[in-house]
């Protein structure tokens, strides 16, 4: 069933959902929502499964024209949303009508917003995923960001019997100044004097930010006298800080399958979502964490997912 | 040949979900056959809250689901496995044969590599295409496979500008390995020729031609028989 009508792309806005996994052995990244946290709530929002597929918006947003009567709910940055021109709010569910406009005004804070529609945004399951992979041209809407005039789909679905809305001690803040939690490795031998400076630092979010990776500006964080600065090629992770020649760490995304530069350190997962919530300028800082704490973060988070899930069963 | 390989594997931290597990120490065919063994192993017999086993030159990339397990306990199991890795059926690796016509069109840096190196293109051609490479890994872009060993006299640099554009199974050399590219994309390696079969084709059931572990071929083919199979290629 046709939902919308992209009259306007916005900068850049996919269709992403949890990602593909089982393919990184072949060279296919994860790719998938940043912000897995918004994206999930957005997806329950709208009565979807949690991993339905939804719309990623990059700091300026796409026009959209409704064609089919459905619930919709924006989460992530501060983006406010207007139906008709008329100003709406994010976190909560909108019942939105054929012929109704669906726009975004300047990012106030954060990076990336989610829309996710009842039904889920349908487009073919590629690998297992419907998110787009822009670099290898697959998954998502034809292998690429929206275009102008670009028809959207939504899977079958009933709308909300009652409109759902995120209890506000729910919904994230996003500050320009970011702190993220980080495991040392999985090369810190590497490191001396600098494991010191990158967790004792603030490093600015550079322009070259995006879902491949965040190159970082600041301090240079030495390698080990004497020891290499590049290894034997290796997969990566999301989250893995790399830290190249040049002493200016990389975090590493969701479109990234490879590196041969040695990583001082891995920001947790449920901090990804806070890097995807970075724009450049933004400051960050690393604080260490061991893996207890960060699988105790991790399981605190799907408390709070459970918890929302319950308020909207009722 | 094998002094890079580790008497037990060495574990190292990847965040919350990541697990790296090392054999070695180089780019080496024995620590790789111990790296395609182990995955082979935990392919079979996944223990709980493994997602994605990740082969590379000479570590496997784990990744987990920490809500399932935790890294401490894969550890374990992972040297459980290796213990038992004797018992287990490793099948031979699959050897693969890719049809490559080199020079010309296809391989617009065939001559400047036979010059640097004082070699006829037809020697590169033969060299190139004598041994039976190893599938070390499969990354950078869908399927692309890095190759090894390359022989040593034909070891070329990268081009100091890559190329914005690289047509979909070139072939080409980067220092002391070879391979392919699956999809039109940059690249800085060396161009020696193309192969007309697809390395990555997501409509495939199998989009993959090639997975780590694998051993490859090269047969040189002639223009014309280029054109015949690229055409006999596209169902």
């Amino acid at each position: 069933m046709e939902i919308f009508r992209v009259l306007e792309p916005g900068i850049y806005t996919t269709v992403q959902d949890r990602g593909r996994y089982g393919y990184q052995q072949f060279g296919i990244p994860i790719s998938g929502a940043m912000d897995q946290f918004a994206y999930r709530v957005a997806n329950l929002l709208v009565g979807n499964p949690e991993d339905a597929a939804v719309l990623e918006i990059t700091v300026f947003g796409p026009r959209l024209e409704v064609l089919a009567e459905a619930d919709i709910a924006v989460t992530g940055a501060e983006m406010p949303i207007t139906i008709n021109d008329e100003a709406t709010e994010g976190w909560t569910s909108l019942r939105v009508r054929p012929g109704d406009v669906v726009a975004f005004k300047q990012v106030r804070s954060g990076c990336r917003a989610y829309l996710a529609v009842t039904g889920g945004i349908d487009v073919p399951v590629v690998m297992g995923s419907r998110s787009t992979y822009v670099g290898g041209k697959l998954g998502g809407y034809q292998g690429r960001p929206l275009a102008k005039g670009d028809l959207l789909a939504r899977g079958p679905a009933e709308p909300l019997k009652a409109p759902h809305k995120l209890p506000p001690n729910f919904i994230p803040r996003y500050p320009s100044e970011i702190l993220l939690r980080a495991i040392p490795g999985p090369q810190d031998d590497y490191f001396d004097e600098g494991l010191r400076i990158f967790f004792g630092s603030e490093f600015k979010v550079s322009t070259k930010a995006d879902r491949m990776g965040y190159r970082l500006e600041g301090p240079v964080v030495p390698h080990r006298e004497g020891m290499p600065q590049s290894i034997i090629s290796e997969p990566s992770v999301p989250g893995g800080v790399q830290i190249p020649p040049d002493g200016q760490p990389i975090i590493l995304l969701l479109e990234q399958t490879v590196g041969g530069y040695t990583k001082i350190a891995t920001v947790i997962s449920t901090d990804i979502s806070r890097v995807a919530q970075a724009k450049p300028g933004d400051k960050i800082r690393f604080e260490e964490v061991d893996l207890e704490t960060a699988y105790g973060i991790l399981r605190a988070q799907e408390q709070a997912l459970q918890k929302i899930r319950e308020t909207f069963a009722g | 040949m094998s002094e890079g390989l580790y008497e037990r594997a060495r574990f190292r931290t990847a965040g919350d979900r990541g697990l790296l597990v090392e054999y070695g120490d180089a780019i080496d065919p024995v620590i790789n056959r111990k790296v395609r063994a182990m995955a082979i192993a935990l392919g079979k017999e996944p223990p709980e809250g493994v997602l994605e086993v990740i082969p590379t030159y000479r570590s496997l990339l784990i990744l987990y689901d920490p809500l399932l397990t935790t890294s401490s306990r894969l550890e374990k199991d992972l040297l459980a496995l290796e213990e038992r890795l004797p018992e287990i059926q490793i099948p031979p690796p699959e050897i693969v044969e890719i049809p490559v016509c080199y020079g010309g069109e296809y391989g617009p840096d065939l001559e400047s590599v036979a010059q640097s190196h004082g070699l006829s293109p037809e020697e590169v051609i033969r060299i190139h295409s004598e041994p039976t490479y190893q599938v070390y890994m499969i990354g950078f872009t869908p399927g692309f496979p890095f190759l090894g060993r390359l022989p040593e006299v034909l070891h070329t640099p990268r081009h100091k500008t890559p190329r914005t554009r690289v047509p979909a199974g070139s072939v080409g050399i980067a220092n002391d390995q070879t391979g392919i590219y699956p999809i039109e994309s940059p690249g800085g390696w060396q161009l020696i020729g193309r192969t007309p079969l697809k390395i990555f084709d997501p409509q495939r059931p199998n989009p993959f031609l090639l997975k780590a572990g694998d051993l490859v071929k090269f047969k040189p083919i002639t223009p014309d028989e280029y054109r015949r199979l690229a055409e006999g290629d596209g169902d």
